[in-house]
């Protein structure tokens, strides 16, 4: 009787972001001739359903390290000035002569290369974030504020404020390549979750990151480890922003300090609000993938449906106001009437 | 003295919250030049009579007269347009602001419509100076100890022209010296016809000080004494809400109770000394015993637990365990060599009430053995069942969110968080504090079990005298954040522990 009840409450949250996704994809079914068609060619996907999870697959790679950070009572607004600097590594290593004007290209880079050292300058630059938070105790808005604006200066300085373009086939697959018949992105988002999944459901790390940002006094009193789970999911949402980073970068076969993941923190930290985590506790990973592919799904409707982009925010904006307080109790309650203290008081 | 004299008179005061009668009927007087002390124990209604006089809460019955004139309060603002101020033991001074700033600030005096700096610091500086204090008015306040922010807090408070002042534990974070210097301007007011009103703690300070002595317990008015005329005793028996008659008559002092039967030393500390905290103490801890801390609120027991549990540093001070130096510098390490501590504050130190039972009992285990030892679900489960069984915790299931269960069902989570980590040594900090009585008498059962049987090693602390002395082998008293004493067996009586308090300095 008791579980199923609190099975209803998670069930709850995850309830009305998954309404709103299906609310959107419906009217899409109606409005957007042959939305819903998935075709296989080649023994690839393709179709707008996939089209949309695979534009979204960066911000959901940036959304789950987001969501752990959230759960911890953070928040990481360095996200997109990493992508910038992932990419302008990745760029960089591959053409290491193109910002001094020489064209031609030397070697081909090893694969190896080109993808590991941006990922751990970005796992350092999540390193900087958790030592800030967790050792000095900076506000987490503040101390990854520096990043974000910082963040960008040093892609520009890697790139010399260049647009690094280049060719290098390997590389290229991990923006356009395809796996078992999905986009490579999509398949890395799979693999990201699973993984994280796993290391927070299947291990105690999840309660502790959920113990710390629910009450972090009494999780110190319990031992746990508070500064170094902090450390942990600030650097893991480095690495996440590093990944995205580098589809970015492979997708567009070219790095841009300037505008590569450029505001994509907001879409992340909106992601994870509609999906139902709340600053410091409880977090839902599938609500905040949830809320990521609500909004890709909005964004390309509004495309699709040929409204000016420009107006693009504004709907969006709307859209994330409307699931916010649909997800908010007290608002619930304003129409309900039901009082939560009928709930489950006993004894 | 004469009615004329009144400055504060509280008449019949009432105030309730949801559950709670916080004050029930209290008078109180204030007269101009005395110093009138507040006490009482937890819950006794001081805080709540402090907010209603400085208008934070509105008062449900009862007249209040300032001067012979009705006082109304609609706001915390109006109180310092009456006189009223209040200097808190948290000072609410702006630390990065100036001295000077700080006792201005809101009523800038100005010259043209813009703000005269040049008047503020002088003006701050004849202000401060009345204090026999000599100190640079354009330094911010936080580069000053915190007895002087206080005395900044007064002046800034007397500059407003209060005629009444009210002291919320200003000495709890003072050393000797400072509180010397703060009773010295005390006095100095006194003799110039404020009214004061100081709520402490501390028994020799309110000897020290104060005129009239008002005891509240349980919200109720217990009384209102001439200082010079209330023994000690009579005053620890009214906060403890106990007949004083039954401690009349010296008490013998039978030599200990069983001399043979030592138990083991299991954690034994020396000199340990934590300044503004707590004087230097020994302890033993021994297995299969239950050391009680007796001593009124504030006299240093909580800070004894945070000490012994690594949460604060001691700055001198010795530690063996089971006869091996060791320095317990953090919960980590206690919980490392198998200690635990039920944490006095429920609330905000002890449960994560967005968590499930299950979590919660789980955590402390799990935080020990790390994630790579993750415990599975299954026998997470069946430890949970037990202690929900064990201390028969009442709650639908192991996955209901701990913010539903009750103030006793959380303490017991919190208990059988502890025991599920078979912990060598147990320290519990008012575990009965909040706990309806049925559930009282089950804690202090499984306390006798546990150290009976298990022969676990238990530190009790509780504010209730008679707990303390039913559930302990031996207490160790406390007065002023300082042990006086230890007893065991048959000395363990509420006479001697309050005769013990009472006593006059013991060095």
């Amino acid at each position: 009787m008791s579980d199923r009840r609190i099975n209803n409450e998670n069930f709850q949250k995850l309830l009305w972001p998954l309404v709103a996704l299906g609310l959107i994809l419906l009217f899409n079914f109606f409005f957007t001739p042959g939305f819903l068609n998935v075709e296989v060619k080649d023994g690839r996907l393709f179709g707008s359903l996939i089209d949309i999870v695979n534009r979204g697959a960066p911000v959901m790679l940036l959304t789950i390290g987001m969501t752990l950070v959230f759960a911890t009572g953070g928040i990481d607004l360095s996200v997109g000035a990493v992508i910038a600097i992932s990419g302008a590594l990745a760029a960089t290593i591959i053409r290491p002569d193109y910002v001094k004007g020489v064209l031609e290209y030397g070697e081909l880079r090893p694969l190896f290369m080109v993808v590991s050292i941006p990922l751990l300058v970005s796992m350092a630059a999540g390193l900087w974030n958790g030592l800030l938070v967790a050792i000095i105790g900076i506000q987490p808005i503040i101390a990854t504020l520096i990043l974000m604006v910082a963040g960008r200066g040093i892609a520009q300085l890697i790139t010399q404020g260049q647009i690094v373009v280049f060719i290098h086939e390997p590389f290229q697959f991990i923006g356009s390549g395809f796996l078992f018949g999905l986009p490579f992105p999509i398949s890395i988002v799979i693999f990201m979750c699973a993984l994280t999944y796993l290391l927070t459901r299947k291990t105690a790390l999840g309660m502790f990151i959920e113990a710390v940002g629910a009450n972090p006094v009494a999780s110190r009193f319990m031992g746990v480890k508070e500064r170094l789970i902090k450390i942990s999911v600030y650097t893991f949402s480095g690495l996440c922003s590093g990944i995205a980073g580098l589809i970015i970068c492979a997708d567009i076969k070219a790095a841009d300090a300037n505008h590569a993941g450029f505001l994509l923190e907001l879409d992340a930290i909106a992601s994870v609000i509609i999906g139902g985590t709340m600053w410091g506790g409880r977090f839902t990973l599938i609500g905040s993938i949830a809320g990521t592919l609500i909004i890709q799904s909005l964004t390309t409707t509004i495309l699709t449906i040929g409204i000016a982009p420009e107006v693009t925010l504004v709907f969006k904006a709307v859209v994330i106001i409307c699931v916010a307080l649909i997800q908010s109790e007290d608002f619930r309650r304003l129409f309900t009437h039901r009082s939560p203290q009928l709930k489950a008081k006993s004894s | 003295m004469t009615e004329s004299e009144t400055i504060v008179q509280i008449k019949g005061l009432s105030k309730s919250f949801p559950g709670v009668n916080a004050l029930i009927n209290v008078d109180l007087d204030l007269k101009h030049g005395e110093i009138h002390g507040l006490m009482g124990e937890n819950g006794a209604g001081k805080s709540t009579l402090i907010k209603v006089l400085t208008g934070i809460y509105n008062k449900d019955e009862g007249q209040i007269f300032f001067d012979g004139k009705p006082f109304e309060l609609n706001s915390p603002e109006d109180a310092p347009k009456f006189g009223v101020s209040t200097v808190y033991q948290e000072i609410n001074l702006i630390p990065a602001l100036s001295v000077a700033e700080n006792i201005y600030i809101g009523r800038e005096p100005t010259r043209l419509g813009c703000i005269d700096w040049r008047a503020i610091t002088t003006h701050a500086k004849t202000a401060i100076k009345k204090l026999d204090l000599d100190i640079d008015v354009t330094l911010p306040v936080s580069s000053y100890s915190v007895a002087i922010q206080q005395l900044v807090a007064i002046t800034r408070a007397l500059d407003i022209s209060a005629k009444v002042l009210i002291f919320d534990e200003p000495t709890s974070s003072l050393d000797t010296a400072e509180v010397e210097q703060l009773f010295s301007v005390m006095r100095k007011l006194r003799q110039q016809g404020m009214a004061i009103l100081f709520i402490t703690h501390f028994i020799n300070q309110a000897y020290e000080i104060t005129d009239r002595i008002t005891v509240l317990r349980n919200g109720e008015l217990v009384g209102q004494f001439q200082t010079e005329e209330l023994p000690r005793i009579e005053l620890i028996a009214t906060m403890l809400g106990r007949d004083v008659t039954e401690f009349e008559g010296e008490n013998e002092g039978e030599d200990s109770g069983e001399p043979g039967g030592e138990k083991e030393v299991f954690y034994q500390v020396r000199g340990m000394e934590r300044k503004g905290s707590i004087s230097a103490f020994d302890l033993d801890i021994r297995k299969g015993e239950v050391l009680g801390l007796a001593g009124l609120l504030g006299s240093g027991r909580t800070e004894i637990a945070r000490l012994l549990f690594g949460i604060d540093r001691p700055q001198k001070g010795i530690t063996r365990l089971n006869g091996s130096e060791v320095a317990i510098t953090s919960p980590r390490k206690a919980i490392g060599y198998f200690f635990g501590l039920c944490p006095e504050d429920r609330k905000t130190e002890g449960i994560i009430s967005d968590l499930t039972v299950r979590e919660n009992i789980i955590l402390a285990i799990q935080a020990r053995d790390g994630i790579f030892k993750t415990i599975p679900r299954k026998k997470q489960e069946e430890i949970v069942d037990k202690y929900i069984k064990a201390l028969d915790i009442k709650t639908p299931g192991s996955e209901q969110i701990m913010n539903n269960l009750s103030g006793g069902n959380q303490q017991k989570v919190i208990i059988a968080r502890w025991l599920a980590s078979n912990p060598e040594f147990l320290i519990l900090d008012e575990p009965t504090r909040g706990v309806d009585v049925g559930a009282k008498a089950e804690i202090e059962k499984l306390i006798a079990s546990l150290s009976r049987e298990e022969g676990m090693a238990i530190l009790f602390i509780s504010s209730e005298l008679e707990e303390v002395i039913r559930c302990s082998d031996r207490v160790a008293v406390l007065r002023d954040r300082k042990k006086l004493t230890e007893l065991t067996g048959k000395q363990i009586e509420d006479s001697t522990i309050m005769h013990i308090i009472a006593s006059e300095d013991v060095g």
